[in-house]
C-alpha cells in the first residue's frame, strides 16, 4: 500500500470508529435502561440505575435525570447522596418533592446509607471513608446528621458521648452507621462498631450522647409507630457469613426473624407498619427490591426489578 | 527503504530529525493511551463506588496485575526475537487491550468478569511494550536513543493527558453513561491498531544469527549482568502512582474524585519535559539524567512524609512525580538498548521491564505492610532511604555502561 492509500484507509477507519462510538452512544448509552413495569399498589420513590425514579403503583415508572448513590423521601424532603463525580466530591443534596435543591453539603466518601425522618426534617447519612481503610483492620465509616429546619449539621457521630453498658466508654475505633429517627427528631436509632464487636445504640441529639441497648443489631429501622426496629445482623456474628433481617420490639426486646432467607445487606424501610422493603442486589450488580411481613409470617415478594433506595413518595 | 524520515527538523537544534517509524509508534501510542487512560479515569469510581473495594485495595490489584503480567511480557519478547519479527506481537498486544474493553462492557458489573477483562488489558499492555521499545531503539541511531525516546514518550503522556478529559467529555454530553465511556474507548483503541498496521514498520536487518537468540549471549552480557539487576533496584524504589496518589489525598484532604486530575497534571508535565530531558540526556549522559529523575522521587516521599499539607504540595508533588516519569521511563530503555544485542533486543527490554515490574510489586506491597505496621512518616521515610540506596547501586551497576555505548 502506497502512502495515500494508507491515509485513505486511516481516514476511513476514524469516520467509521467515530460514528460507531456516537451510534452507540445515543442508541443505548443514552438511555436509561428502560424500568420493570410492576404494579406495587403504592406510590414509591426508587433509584434506577442511579436515577431518581418515582412509581405511582400502577406499574409505570418515571426516571428523572437526578443522579444518586442512595435516596430517600419524606414528607416533602428528598434527600440524594451525590455519587463522587469525575471533578467533584460526593454531596448530600436536600431537595423539596418538586426536586428543587435546598441544601448542599460537601461529603468525602462512599455513599451507604441515607434516611429522612418521617417529618422530613432530620437526615441522616453513612458514608464509607476511603483512606482510614487501609490502616485498620476492618472498614472505616461515618455517620452524619443534618437539621433541615435549624441548617445544623453532625459531621459525624463519632464526637458524641458513648455509654455503654451503663458506663462512658471511650475508644479509637468507634464507628457509626446506619441511623434512623425517632418522632420527636432528636431520639434516634444506630448501630456502633468498637472493639470488634457491632451495638444497637440510642442516641439523643441535643445531648450528644449514645448508650448501648443490645448487642448484634445493625442498620436499624423505626416502625412508623415508633415500636419496632428493623435491622440485620450477621449470621452466627460473622458478617462474612452474610446477614438476617429480624425485626427488634422496644418495649421487650424481643427479636422476630423474617421470612426472607438470603443475605440482606440494607437498611430496611417501612412502607406500612406491616411491611418490610429492602434490597438485594444480583451477582450481576443489579439491584431488586423485596417486601416481607414485618410479623415473620409469609413469604417474600419481588417488589420491584432493577430497583434501589426505596421509599414512600415525598 | 525503510527509515523514511520527517522533514520537519524535530526538537532540538543539533542532530537530524525523528526517525517516521517512532513517531508512528508515537502516534499509536497517543490514541491507545487515550483509550486507556478514558478507562482509568473512571475505573476507579467504578470499582470502588460500585463494587466498594477501597482506593487502597485497587492500587494493590493494578499493582499484583502488573506483576503478573511480566511472564507473558519475557514469552511475547522472546517470541518476536525468535521470529524476528516485533510488529506482530505488538499488535496482538495492543488488540488485546482493545478487546479487553468489549470484555469490560460484556462484565456489566460482574466482578469475576471485570477482573478477567482488566487481566485481559493489562497483558495486552505486557505484550506490546517490549516490541515497541524495541521497535524504536532498531529505528534510531544510538547517539539519538533518548531524544527518540523521549519525543515517543511525549506523544504517550499526550494521550494520557488527553484521555481523562476525553472521558469527562463523553460523561459531560451524556451524564452518568459509563456504558458510553468505555464504547468510545474501545472505538478510539481499534483506531490505534489501524495506524500501527497501517504506519508502523517493522525493523528491518538481516535475520539474526541462530546463536544470538540463546539465552546465554543476553544474561551474560551487560543486559544480565548489570542493567536487569539495575532495573530491579529502580523498580524498589517505586511505590507507584496509586499510594503516591492516595498519600497526596491524606496529606491535602482531596476529594477523591481529583484521583483522575491528578493523573492529568502528572501528565501534563510528563508531556511537556519528556522530549527536553531526552535530548538533555544525549547530551550530558542518560545515567545523570535518570538518577536525577529518581532523586525527584525521593523528594516526592520526603515532601509527602514531613512537609505541611496544603495545595502547593499537591502542585509540587504532581510536578514531581511528572519530572521523574519524563526523566526515567525512557530514559531507562534509550540507556538499555544498546547495551543489548540486537537479535534479542525485545527479549532484553522486556527482561528489564519485567524486573521493573516486578520489583515494583514487591515494593509496593513491602510499602503497603510499612505503611499499616509504621503509619505513614516512617513508611515514607523508609522509602526514600531505599531509594536513595537502590540509586547509589544503580549508578554503581551501570557506570561503566558509558564505555560500551560510546
Amino acid at each position: 500500500m502506497n502512502l495515500r492509500s494508507r491515509i485513505v484507509v486511516l481516514a476511513a477507519s476514524i469516520v467509521l470508529l467515530a460514528a460507531m462510538a456516537v451510534a452507540y452512544t445515543v442508541f443505548r448509552g443514552a438511555e436509561p435502561t428502560p424500568a420493570a413495569g410492576a404494579a406495587t399498589g403504592r406510590p414509591l420513590q426508587l433509584l434506577t440505575n442511579g436515577r431518581l425514579s418515582y412509581t405511582s403503583g400502577t406499574g409505570a415508572r418515571k426516571v428523572t435525570s437526578v443522579q444518586c448513590d442512595r435516596a430517600y423521601a419524606a414528607a416533602g424532603t428528598v434527600a440524594c447522596l451525590r455519587p463522587v463525580g469525575a471533578l467533584s466530591a460526593g454531596a448530600l443534596v436536600v431537595m423539596d418533592s418538586g426536586l428543587h435543591e435546598r441544601r448542599r453539603v460537601p461529603l468525602t466518601g462512599f455513599p451507604n446509607r441515607l434516611r429522612v425522618s418521617a417529618s422530613g426534617r432530620m437526615v441522616a447519612w453513612t458514608l464509607f471513608i476511603d483512606g482510614h481503610t487501609y490502616a485498620t483492620t476492618g472498614f472505616s465509616t461515618r455517620a452524619g446528621i443534618l437539621d433541615t429546619r435549624t441548617g445544623q449539621l453532625v459531621d459525624s457521630l463519632e464526637g458524641f458521648t458513648v455509654i455503654k453498658d451503663g458506663t462512658p466508654y471511650r475508644n479509637k475505633d468507634a464507628n457509626f452507621w446506619g441511623i434512623t429517627f425517632a418522632a420527636d427528631d432528636n431520639r434516634f436509632y444506630a448501630t456502633l462498631s468498637t472493639g470488634g464487636r457491632r451495638y444497637l445504640v440510642q442516641g439523643d441529639l441535643a445531648a450528644r450522647t449514645v448508650r448501648t441497648l443490645a448487642p448484634g443489631v445493625e442498620c436499624p429501622s423505626l416502625s412508623p409507630d415508633g415500636r419496632r426496629l428493623a435491622f440485620k445482623s450477621a449470621v452466627g456474628g460473622d458478617p462474612k457469613r452474610g446477614w438476617r433481617v429480624s425485626v427488634l420490639d422496644l418495649a421487650t426486646l424481643r427479636t422476630t426473624p423474617l421470612a426472607e432467607t438470603r443475605s440482606v445487606d440494607d437498611q430496611p424501610v417501612w412502607l406500612d407498619g406491616h411491611t418490610i422493603a429492602y434490597a438485594l442486589q444480583l451477582s450481576d450488580g443489579t439491584n431488586q427490591t423485596w417486601t416481607v411481613p414485618a410479623d415473620g409470617s409469609g413469604k417474600p415478594r419481588l417488589l420491584l426489578s432493577n430497583a434501589n433506595s426505596v421509599s414512600p413518595a415525598p | 527503504m525503510y527509515l523514511s524520515t520527517l522533514t520537519r527538523p524535530a526538537l532540538g537544534r543539533r542532530g537530524g530529525p525523528v526517525a517516521a517509524n517512532v513517531v508512528a509508534l508515537g502516534a499509536v501510542s497517543l490514541v491507545t493511551d487515550v483509550s486507556a487512560e478514558m478507562v482509568t479515569a473512571i475505573l476507579p469510581l467504578y470499582l470502588v463506588v460500585g463494587l466498594q473495594f477501597s482506593p487502597a485495595a485497587y492500587g494493590a490489584i493494578d499493582g499484583l496485575y502488573t506483576g503478573a503480567t511480566a511472564l507473558l511480557r519475557l514469552a511475547g519478547g522472546y517470541a518476536a526475537d525468535l521470529a524476528g519479527r516485533r510488529k506482530p506481537v505488538a499488535a496482538l498486544g495492543y488488540g488485546m487491550s482493545a478487546a479487553a474493553k468489549l470484555g469490560l462492557l460484556a462484565a456489566a458489573g460482574s466482578a469475576a468478569g471485570i477482573g478477567l477483562a482488566i487481566t485481559a488489558d493489562r497483558a495486552g499492555k505486557g505484550l506490546r511494550t517490549a516490541p515497541r521499545d524495541a521497535m524504536i531503539t532498531l529505528s534510531t541511531p544510538p547517539e539519538r536513543l533518548g531524544r527518540a525516546f523521549g519525543v515517543h514518550r511525549a506523544m504517550d503522556a499526550a494521550g494520557a493527558f488527553a484521555g481523562p478529559l476525553a472521558a469527562l467529555a463523553v460523561l459531560a454530553a451524556v451524564p452518568g453513561s459509563y456504558d458510553s465511556v468505555i464504547m468510545a474507548s474501545f472505538c478510539v483503541a481499534l483506531l490505534g491498531v489501524v495506524i500501527l498496521l497501517l504506519f508502523v514498520r517493522d525493523s528491518p536487518g538481516p535475520r539474526p544469527p541462530r546463536e544470538a537468540l540463546r539465552w546465554r549471549a543476553l544474561l551474560d552480557g551487560p543486559g544480565g549482568r548489570r542493567l536487569a539487576p539495575a532495573s530491579c533496584l529502580l523498580g524498589l524504589a517505586t511505590i507507584g502512582d496509586g499510594f503516591t496518589y492516595l498519600l497526596l489525598q491524606q496529606r491535602t484532604h482531596l476529594a477523591v474524585g481529583w484521583f483522575p486530575l491528578l493523573a492529568v497534571a502528572t501528565s501534563g508535565v510528563y508531556l511537556l519535559l519528556a522530549a527536553p530531558l531526552g535530548v538533555l540526556a544525549d547530551r550530558i549522559g542518560r545515567l545523570p539524567v535518570l538518577l536525577g529523575g529518581y532523586l525527584t522521587l525521593t523528594a516526592t516521599y520526603l515532601l509527602l512524609g514531613e512537609a505541611p499539607g496544603g495545595l502547593w504540595l499537591v502542585v509540587a508533588v504532581t510536578v514531581l512525580h511528572g519530572t521523574f516519569y519524563a526523566a526515567t521511563d525512557g530514559g531507562l530503555m534509550a540507556l538499555a538498548g544498546p547495551l543489548l544485542p540486537s537479535g534479542l533486543r525485545t527479549t532484553g527490554i522486556a527482561l528489564v521491564q519485567s524486573g521493573q515490574a516486578l520489583a515494583y510489586l514487591l515494593s509496593s506491597v513491602l510499602f503497603g505492610v510499612a505503611w499499616q505496621t509504621w503509619g505513614t512518616r516512617p513508611a515514607l521515610l523508609a522509602a526514600a532511604v531505599t531509594s536513595l540506596a537502590a540509586l547509589a547501586g544503580t549508578a554503581v551497576l551501570l557506570r561503566p555502561a558509558k564505555e560500551v555505548t560510546a
